[in-house]
């Protein structure tokens, strides 16, 4: 008894597992979108995963760590912590022509310090009964006083809300956006607060009109029968379909400088990119897929084609700082 | 004159106990002197003040809250008879057990405009939206005030509780004596002698309200543990952020200070043996049903309501939520609560026995600055354990690559459980501190005197004498600790290692997500297993009473 107490014990030490059969996982993704397709992962190459879920103080953890981190892959939700990571100086490039071939050259870096997995966009959700489809809608006129009291969104310093502000700075300069974010702070009918998904059910229940959402919230909502009557009460539009297109965000993937297991962690990246796991992605996520030629869910497809910001990512996240600052500038969360 | 500057090896301990605790802060602290000054002037320039005004309304709200609801209740429950009180008398103490961000969670759902209760009005009354009637915002400061002081007002109850008991009813028949009402003689007999006693309850309270994250941030209200998390995660300045928790430990030490001031001309060692036999005051009539009516209202809100609703969540979603791995994660936080409760003790009766051995105008400072690391929010005390700990990792296997010794052992320190234990027994060294002072209190110098001068050791003392007097002192200090253990979030979600999970990380992944019913098992779990600790904590206290 007490020899099986000590080796629990010497078990909650140990540092990290660094068997040959491995891969150890930093995820700002959420344990459900991520763990079927490590599962498969595993199913498929009898190679383990282990994960430590966060949403954030994943990069100044792997920062601290250095050269000593266990993690060998990180996977993030939104672009600008891809661009975090590849500033640390603490990843190494992907290697990998089936990568190359799986993903289209403006989903990874040049130098292949990150690769893109999925692509999501930032849509606005309108209520079918108060405000129906809006077509021709631009993010623009989300601060327009025809608005006003009828805007939902969760907090302005959310990575997906700070990604939009950012692309408004990189079309519409610094002082154009301030005042646009004006306009919009001024049409809320409440104060910032919740996720995507309660944003959706605010409308439903007649508190706003309109609100920004990413678009794979629509399908999981959808699919949960308990939430389907908030998806339902709303119709989901593409901003800017008639100028430069939706803006869009995307989720990845990078690999750690000093991993120690780089040949498992390339595999568990191959995958990711693959046929495989792309249609997981599509499927279960009611994500698209970054791979030419995976099909969209039937649910995704349905919303119809749409236009994309062409606008590289790169050039957005330049302005994520400016955005942040912006936000606390104008008090858009207080 | 001969003036001596030796310290006993008990003081030394302590120093170096203190120390040890404060390292992390210590850190903090000088990283905050680096310099950041773009990030800092424009926070300072644009919100830092929304955030202070919202941290000091919090406190201020929540140590109010919590007053209006423990000081009568610990009144009525210490003096007065009234149906129900035997079991009001322990139960008032569940809601601890209640994390603050499940029940913000639960009554969020409640209260919403889909919620049970609005829509029971709007079909009780016939109205169609929101804007034909006024309904409060629960996300709001005053909703997180309320969820929060539901949850703490236990702190104060339990020690204004016990303190109302060590007060003579000799006190009270003389105001009675004296013509002045139950009322009158609360406010000027019950609530001044038992001053210091309400202050350390309420210290604990406010500082446990400013280190809060998972409620404020659930509630959308930004106060100075938000902005720390904003700054390092969003400006990614750690100096910046550390500059703000500076600010905050400077409201810390402010407030502990006005307290140790408002206390200085108390110099109560020891109680006279007390004998009240009986209730001072036996309730009848409408009396009677009010007092029993508000315990049932405070234990409603803060227990038995949240309870309810989670248990039907977790039949509700049985088949979608339950997993094997609860039993794993049960473990890995009991283990862990209960390694962090032990040590938090056993530091507590060294550094405490230290400063009541010594006379030193210094003896008190190794127990503050040990315990300055409560007022901490998780998020930002597990930057400070990094600090060192990672420094300390960089040694180890420098020395291991250079020594040819041993091979290299990694992170060790801030890789494994080991970082969690420091972060923990840092932030609630504080709370056994303050148990176990109160309980060497009790004990009259004089029993100290008669030891040595049958030439016992002050180690033979403190193990012949003191611990068995204080044994139910020391067992109520680690279970309150591990209370907290099972609690805590924001420094288990940054610092845990692979393949480990406590039960509160696991129901705060789907809580962020606002899907609190898939995970309501493990948060039926989290409170089951506080409620045992409770339990003991007050049967203990019970035969203290019983005893003197």
């Amino acid at each position: 008894m007490k020899l099986k107490a000590m080796a629990l014990l010497a078990s909650l030490f140990s540092v990290s597992s660094l068997a040959a059969d491995v891969v150890n996982i930093y995820s700002f993704r959420q344990p459900f979108l991520i763990e079927p397709i490590l599962e498969e992962f595993t199913a498929q190459t009898g190679i383990q995963t282990k994960v430590v879920f966060a949403k954030s103080g994943l990069i100044e953890r792997i920062k601290r760590e250095g050269k000593h981190t266990p993690a060998d892959v990180v996977l993030s939700s939104d672009f600008n912590t891809l661009l975090q990571l590849q500033e640390s100086d603490l990843m190494q490039p992907i290697e990998s022509e089936l990568v190359k071939a799986n993903v289209p050259s403006t989903f990874r870096a040049d130098d292949g310090l990150w690769v893109a997995l999925t692509k999501r966009a930032r849509n606005v959700y309108s209520s079918k009964t108060r405000i129906g489809a809006m077509p021709t809608l631009r993010y623009e006129d989300l601060a327009d006083i025809q608005f006003k009291g009828k805007l939902c969104t969760r907090s302005g310093k959310h990575p997906y809300n700070l990604g939009l502000v950012a692309s408004m700075i990189a079309h519409h300069g610094e002082a154009e956006t301030k005042k646009w974010l004006e306009g919009v702070k001024a049409n809320l009918a409440r104060k910032p607060q919740g996720n995507d998904r309660a944003q959706v059910k605010a409308i439903k229940e007649g508190l706003c009109d309109l609100a920004l959402g990413n678009s794979y919230y629509f399908g999981k909502m959808i699919m949960d029968p308990e939430q389907k009557p908030w998806a339902d009460a709303v119709h989901i539009n593409f901003p800017n379909q008639q100028d430069r297109g939706a803006h869009i965000n995307v989720s990845g993937v990078v690999m750690s400088k000093f991993t120690k297991n780089k040949a498992n962690a390339l595999k568990l990246i191959e995958f990711m990119t693959d046929n495989k796991a792309q249609n997981m992605y599509a499927s279960l996520n009611m994500e698209y897929p970054v791979k030419a030629g995976v099909p969209l869910s039937e649910l995704v497809a349905s919303w119809g084609e749409f236009k994309e910001d062409s606008l590289p990512l790169t050039e957005v996240s330049k302005y994520r700082p400016v955005a942040l600052k912006l936000m606390d500038e104008v008090k858009f969360d207080l | 004159m001969h003036l001596r500057f030796s310290l006993s090896k008990w003081q030394v301990c302590a120093w170096a106990a203190g120390l040890l605790l404060s390292l992390p802060l210590a850190f903090l602290i000088f990283e905050s002197f680096q310099p950041s000054a773009e990030v800092f002037d424009h926070l300072w320039q644009t919100v830092l003040w929304d955030y202070t005004a919202n941290t000091i309304l919090l406190i201020i709200g929540v140590a109010l809250v919590s007053s209006l609801i423990a000081l009568p209740l610990g009144w009525l429950v210490a003096y007065c008879d009234f149906p129900g009180k035997k079991h009001f008398e322990w139960a008032l103490m569940l809601p601890l057990a209640m994390p603050a961000y499940i029940i913000a969670y639960i009554y969020t759902d409640l209260f919403d405009f889909a919620g049970p209760v609005q829509v029971w009005l709007r079909s009780l009354f016939g109205w169609q939206s929101a804007g034909e009637y006024w309904f409060f915002d629960i996300r709001t400061l005053p909703g997180a005030i309320i969820m929060i002081a539901l949850v703490l007002y236990p702190y104060l109850y339990l020690i204004f509780k016990t303190a109302l008991k060590e007060q003579s009813h000799k006190l009270i028949h003389a105001s009675q004596l004296m013509g002045h009402s139950a009322v009158f003689s609360f406010f000027k007999v019950s609530l001044p002698l038992a001053r210091g006693s309400i202050v350390a309850g309420l210290a604990l309270i406010s500082m446990e309200a400013m280190a809060d994250f998972a409620t404020v941030h659930y509630f959308a209200v930004s106060t100075l543990t938000t902005a720390v998390y904003d700054t390092w995660l969003g400006y990614y300045s750690l100096t910046a952020a550390a500059k703000i928790s500076a600010v905050m430990l400077l409201i810390l030490f402010l407030t502990l200070g006005a307290e140790r001031f408002s206390r200085r001309n108390q110099h109560v060692f020891e109680r006279q043996s007390v004998h009240n036999h009986g209730a001072l005051y036996t309730l009848k009539g409408v009396k009677a049903y009010f007092s029993t009516g508000f315990c049932l209202l405070v234990l409603g809100l803060g227990f038995i309501i949240p309870v309810v609703i989670l248990f039907s969540y977790a039949v509700q979603y049985f088949e979608q939520s339950w997993q094997s791995d609860f039993f794993i994660y049960a473990w890995q936080s009991l283990t862990l609560a209960s390694i962090v409760s032990f040590c938090c003790v056993l530091i507590g009766l060294f550094v405490v026995y230290a400063q009541r051995l010594s006379d030193s105008p210094f003896k008190t400072i190794p127990g503050r600055i040990g315990s300055a690391g409560y007022a901490l929010p998780g998020t930002v005390l597990a930057i400070a354990v990094l600090l060192p700990l990672t420094r300390l990792d960089e040694w180890v296997n420098h020395f291991a690559d250079s020594s040819q010794w041993f091979s290299a052992p990694g992170l060790f320190f801030s890789g494994t459980i080991f970082a969690l234990i420091v972060a923990y027994v840092v932030r609630f060294y504080a709370i056994a501190q303050g148990t176990i002072e109160a309980s060497f209190a009790r004990i009259s110098p004089s029993l100290d005197m008669a030891s040595a001068s049958m030439g016992r050791t002050k180690g033979q003392t403190l193990r012949l004498i003191h611990l068995p007097l204080m044994h139910r002192g020391i067992l109520t200090a680690g279970l309150l600790v591990f209370i907290e253990c099972m609690k805590e979030l924001p420094a288990a979600l940054l610092l845990r290692p692979f393949d480990f999970e406590t039960l509160a990380t696991h129901v705060y992944q789907y809580v962020s997500d606002e899907h609190l019913e898939l995970a309501a098992f493990s948060a039926l779990l989290i409170v089951l297993v506080g409620l045992l600790p409770l339990y003991f904590v007050n049967s203990s206290m019970e035969r203290t009473q019983s005893h003197e």
